[in-house]
């Protein structure tokens, strides 16, 4: 099942919802760069169809820091750029979604 | 070399001339299809822009991309897919589009992704 | 598992190009291998051996280049995109008429074969884009 990164922000590009909308079960997200203001709590709505999909959602954590955000909505489970890697080899294609 | 055959799908989000990414997509579509690979293309989101017919782009200086993709059948690339979401947003019929495409929902989207061997977005 | 990886955003401009260096840092760390990197478009620009940021940010195009050193890694940069843009190796820039080339050591232009031929050999392709 694939990996797909995001790395826009939901509002200001179409990236978002086009990632949301190509995801099946089985499949990861990893939000990476500006893609990890997706795991802000007012933008939690938006995940429900990732979360009704069982979808294994991950926010790249040396983005969230850099970007000096705390409070994430608990959906999402934090990565290391080990954790992208590891996610790249357990899903299959990768999908970039920018 | 040429015995490796594997799936490729190219996803086209971005919108014709602003920004090089669809004439970067075909170029790549292009070159694929010499290496004699399985290529599809997907055209989502602002990307659908691409496959309208009339480009008249002599005025901003650039090369016609419309032409290009007219000619991709016969480079034996016709797996051309397009959002019926994207294609609904933005008013677009079947009819408009310069070249004999598949639409598919979000869930066919989906299934088509997880089929191919390598997908590389533009 | 065999990697490549296509980058098409702009160093500086965009993070890509260092999103998809700390991804091969660590792919290689691993044990996997960096079958190409691969950069296109905008990205050409990482070739650059002019590119001169400040001392305390990082060098996008050093790192790449020591990373490529260190593991053997194949930089191709993409020669249309490239030339394009204005860079140049030695041979283009003498077949254009130019001073001379500005491709940096262990960086390679070549055609978009060398991308395809990448996909057909590799696991996984990966693309990190603007």
């Amino acid at each position: 099942m694939s990996l797909h990164t995001l790395n826009k922000a939901p509002s200001g590009s179409s990236a978002t919802q086009d990632c949301l909308a190509a995801l099946q079960a089985g499949d990861a997200l990893l939000l990476i760069e500006d893609g990890v203001y997706a795991a802000l709590d007012a933008y939690a709505p938006l995940f429900q169809h990732a979360e009704s999909l069982a979808i294994d959602c991950y926010v790249l954590t040396a983005d969230t820091e850099a970007r000096g955000l705390t409070t994430l909505n608990s959906l999402f489970k934090a990565a290391t750029y080990s954790t992208f890697v590891e996610l790249s080899c357990q899903h299959h294609p990768v999908v970039s979604w920018a | 070399m040429s015995q490796i055959k594997k799936s490729f799908l190219l996803i086209n989000r971005q919108a014709p001339y602003g920004s090089s990414a669809a004439r970067d997509a075909l170029d790549v579509a292009l070159t694929a299809s010499v290496f004699e690979q399985d290529i599809s293309l997907l055209f989502l989101a602002d990307g659908v822009f691409q496959l309208l017919q009339n480009h008249q782009p002599q005025g901003i200086r650039q090369k016609n991309l419309s032409a290009n993709l007219a000619a991709l059948p016969m480079y034996d690339i016709d797996q051309i897919f397009v959002s019926a979401t994207a294609m609904q947003a933005r008013g677009l019929t079947k009819d408009q589009l310069s070249l004999p495409a598949e639409l598919l929902d979000d869930q066919q989207i989906a299934a088509l992704i997880s089929r191919h061997d390598q997908v590389m977005s533009f | 598992m065999i990697f490549s990886l296509l980058i098409t955003g702009a160093p500086y401009s965009s993070q890509s190009v260092a999103t998809a260096y700390q991804f091969a840092r660590e792919a290689l760390q691993q044990g996997h291998t960096i079958h190409r990197v691969f950069f296109y478009a905008d990205a050409v620009h990482t070739g650059s051996a002019l590119a001169t940021p400040p001392q305390d940010e990082m060098h996008i195009p050093d790192e790449w280049q020591q990373l490529a050193s260190d593991n053997q890694l194949d930089l191709v940069v993409c020669i249309a995109a490239a030339v394009r843009r204005g860079v140049l190796d030695d041979g283009e820039a003498k077949r254009h008429e130019k001073n001379g080339g500005n491709l940096k050591d262990n960086y390679h232009l070549s055609g978009l074969g060398q991308l395809v031929e990448a996909a057909m050999v590799s696991d996984r392709m990966m693309t990190f884009a603007p």
